[in-house]
C-alpha cells in the first residue's frame, strides 16, 4: 500500500507500544518465579530456582493439573461432535429457525461466564445432579461448542461442493462420502478446533467456581485458592509460567493448521 | 489430501448403512434433523433450561429466617433491585466501565490490526500474529495476578519503574480489563482487515486521499462489523467480571463481585442481579444482528 514513511513509522511504532503492554505482566510473572525472597517484591533479589524445584512435587497443583486435563477432554470431544454437526447443518441447509440456532450457539460465550455459571448451577442443584468432574465437562462443553462450530464452519465455506457431488455421482453413499471426502479435508479444522476449545476449557475459571464440587480443584481453581495465601504465592508464579508457556504450542499449531487466525477467535475465558 | 498413494475405496456396501444413506437421500429433512437434533437438543436443555432455571430463581425468594429458598412467585428481589441506590449505582457503573474498557480496546487495537494486517511484511505478519495470540490463551488469572503486581503501589512494578502507579481502585481496573480483552478485539478486526482488499486502499491513494481520509472513509466503514463483533466479547466479559475487581479493583464493586458475593448466601437476588447482563447482551446482539458482527465472533 501506498503508505507514506510517516505512517509506516506511526504504525510501526504504536504497535511495539500495544504489544510491550501485551507482554509486560507476563514478563513479570516469570521474572518473580525465579525471585529470592517469598513475597512478590519487585524487583527480584537473590535468583532461585527453588520455586520450581517445590512447584514439581506440589501434589494439588498436580491433582489440579489432572482433573483440567480430564475436563478440558471430555468437554472437547462432546464439543467436537456436538459443534460440527451443527456447523454442517447450517451450512448445508437453508431452514426455519437457522438463524436462531447461529445465536443459540454463540450465546454461551456471548453471555457474561458468571450469568453461564450461575444458571448451571441453579439448573443442576434444581434437578438434584451432583457435583463433579461430569457437571464440569456439560458445563465446559456448552461454551466450548462455539469454537468448534466456527473453525469446521470456516472450513466448510471454503470447500467446493463439487466434490460430495462427484462422490455421489460416482456410488457414494452419505457415510462413504462424509468418510472419503468431507472428513479428510475437514480433518485439520477439527483438530485445530479442538485445541482451541480444549485451551479455552483448560483455562476456565468462572463458570468452573460455579460448577465444581466443594473438593474439586481445576489448575486454574488451584491458582485462584492459593493466590490469597501468602506462603503459595510463588509456586503460583511458577504454575503460571508453566501454564503460559505451554500455551503457545497450541496457539501455533493451530494457526499452522488452519492458516486462519480469526478462527482463533471465539473464546472467552 | 495431497498423499500421492491411492486410495482403493471399497466396494458399494449393500447393508443398512446403504439403506440408510438412500432414505436420507430421498429426505432433506430427516438429514437435517439427524445433524441439528443433538445441538439443538443439548443446548436447549443444557444452556436455555439453565437460564430458565437462573429465571425461576429470580423470582423465588429467601425465607424469613434464611433456612432455604421460598418457591412461591414474588417480585420482591427486583423491587429491592430497583429501589436499592447500590444496586443501580454498580450497574450503571458496570455499564460505564465496559465502555470504557471498549473505547480503549478499539483504539489500541486499530492500528496494530492495521500494521500485521497491510504494512507487515508476509514473514512478520506470522510472527505478530502469533505473538497477539500467545497472551489469549495465557490464563485470565495469571495476568490479573500479574497486574496486581503491577499497579501495588507502593511497591508495584510501575512504581518502583516509573515511580507512578494508580494503585488499586477503578482507573487500575479499567486499564486491567482492558489489557485482559485487548486480544478479543485485535483478532476480529485482524481478520477483517485482511479480507480487505489492497486494491481498494490504492485506489483511495491513486485517487488523490490522504492517509488520514483513507483510513476515515474506507477502512473504518469495512471494518465496523469486526469492531462491533470484538465488542460483545469486551462489553460481555466486563459485565460478568469478579476476579479482575477482586484484585486490582479496590473497594470497587460491579455487577459480577455483587452476583458472587450473593449467590451462596441469597441465590435469588443473585439471579435477579445476573439477569442484568442477560437483559443488556441480549439487547446489544438483538441491535447488532443486522451489521453481520455475529458471523465474526
Amino acid at each position: 500500500m501506498n503508505a507514506t514513511r510517516a505512517v509506516r513509522w506511526f504504525f510501526r511504532s504504536t504497535s511495539a507500544l500495544v504489544l510491550a503492554f501485551m507482554y509486560a505482566p507476563l514478563f513479570v510473572v516469570i521474572a518473580l518465579s525465579f525471585n529470592g525472597s517469598s513475597a512478590l517484591t519487585w524487583p527480584p533479589r537473590d535468583l532461585t530456582l527453588k520455586w520450581w524445584g517445590k512447584a514439581i512435587h506440589n501434589e494439588g497443583a498436580r491433582d489440579a493439573l489432572m482433573n483440567s486435563l480430564k475436563v478440558a477432554a471430555g468437554a472437547t470431544v462432546v464439543a467436537l461432535v456436538l459443534g460440527s454437526m451443527a456447523s454442517m447443518a447450517v451450512h448445508r441447509f437453508r431452514f426455519f429457525g437457522r438463524d436462531t440456532v447461529s445465536l443459540l450457539i454463540v450465546l454461551p460465550i456471548a453471555l457474561p461466564g458468571i450469568v453461564t455459571g450461575i444458571a448451571l448451577n441453579a439448573a443442576f442443584t434444581s434437578a438434584g445432579i451432583e457435583f463433579g468432574l461430569l457437571t464440569l465437562i456439560i458445563a465446559h462443553a456448552t461454551f466450548c461448542i462455539v469454537v468448534m462450530y466456527n473453525n469446521t464452519l470456516a472450513r466448510l465455506r471454503r470447500l467446493s461442493p463439487n466434490l460430495e457431488e462427484a462422490s455421489a455421482d460416482l456410488g457414494g453413499d452419505a457415510f462413504q462420502t462424509f468418510r472419503y471426502v468431507t472428513f479428510p479435508l475437514m480433518r485439520s479444522a477439527l483438530l485445530a478446533g479442538g485445541l482451541l476449545a480444549f485451551g479455552l476449557s483448560f483455562d476456565e475459571i468462572v463458570v468452573t467456581t460455579f460448577t465444581a464440587s466443594p473438593g474439586l480443584e481445576t489448575l486454574p481453581l488451584w491458582i485462584f485458592n492459593n493466590l490469597s495465601r501468602g506462603d503459595q504465592q510463588p509456586i503460583v508464579t511458577v504454575v503460571a509460567s508453566t501454564v503460559m508457556l505451554l500455551s503457545v504450542i497450541p496457539v501455533w499449531l493451530a494457526q499452522r493448521l488452519t492458516g486462519e487466525p480469526g478462527a482463533v477467535t471465539g473464546g472467552t475465558r | 489430501m495431497s498423499t500421492s498413494t491411492h486410495t482403493v475405496l471399497p466396494a458399494p456396501s449393500h447393508g443398512a448403512g446403504r439403506r440408510l444413506s438412500r432414505w436420507l437421500h430421498t429426505k432433506p429433512r430427516a438429514r437435517l434433523v439427524a445433524l441439528i437434533g443433538a445441538p439443538a437438543a443439548w443446548l436447549l436443555v443444557m444452556y436455555i433450561g439453565s437460564l430458565v432455571a437462573l429465571f425461576l430463581n429470580s423470582v423465588y425468594r429467601l425465607k424469613e429466617d434464611g433456612s432455604g429458598i421460598d418457591k412461591t412467585f414474588s417480585l420482591d428481589n427486583y423491587h429491592e433491585l430497583f429501589t436499592t441506590q447500590v444496586y443501580r449505582d454498580v450497574a450503571l457503573r458496570t455499564i460505564g466501565i465496559a465502555v470504557a474498557v471498549t473505547v480503549i480496546d478499539i483504539v489500541l487495537a486499530l492500528p496494530i490490526a492495521f500494521f500485521i494486517a497491510k504494512i507487515a511484511s508476509p514473514r512478520w505478519r506470522t510472527i505478530l500474529v502469533a505473538a497477539v495470540l500467545v497472551p489469549l490463551w495465557a490464563s485470565y488469572l495469571v495476568k490479573a495476578f500479574a497486574w496486581r503486581a503491577m499497579v501495588a503501589s507502593p511497591g508495584g512494578v510501575l512504581d518502583t519503574t516509573f515511580g507512578f502507579s494508580p494503585g488499586y481502585g477503578v482507573t487500575a481496573l479499567i486499564v486491567v480489563l482492558a489489557y485482559l480483552w485487548l486480544p478479543f478485539m485485535v483478532v476480529p478486526v485482524y481478520a477483517g482487515l485482511e479480507r480487505l482488499p489492497n486494491s481498494l486502499l490504492e485506489a483511495s491513494s491513486d485517487l488523490g486521499a490522504t492517509f488520514a481520509h483513507t483510513f476515515r472513509r474506507v477502512v473504518l466503514p469495512v471494518i465496523v462489523p469486526s469492531l462491533v463483533a470484538g465488542s460483545v466479547f469486551t462489553f460481555s466479559l466486563t459485565l460478568g467480571d469478579y476476579i479482575a475487581v477482586s484484585l486490582v479493583g479496590g473497594s470497587t464493586q460491579m455487577i459480577g463481585s455483587i452476583v458472587y458475593q450473593n449467590h451462596a448466601s441469597n441465590l435469588p437476588l443473585a439471579a435477579a442481579y445476573a439477569l442484568v447482563p442477560v437483559v443488556v447482551m441480549v439487547l446489544y446482539l438483538l441491535g447488532i444482528r443486522r451489521t453481520g458482527a455475529l458471523e465474526q465472533l
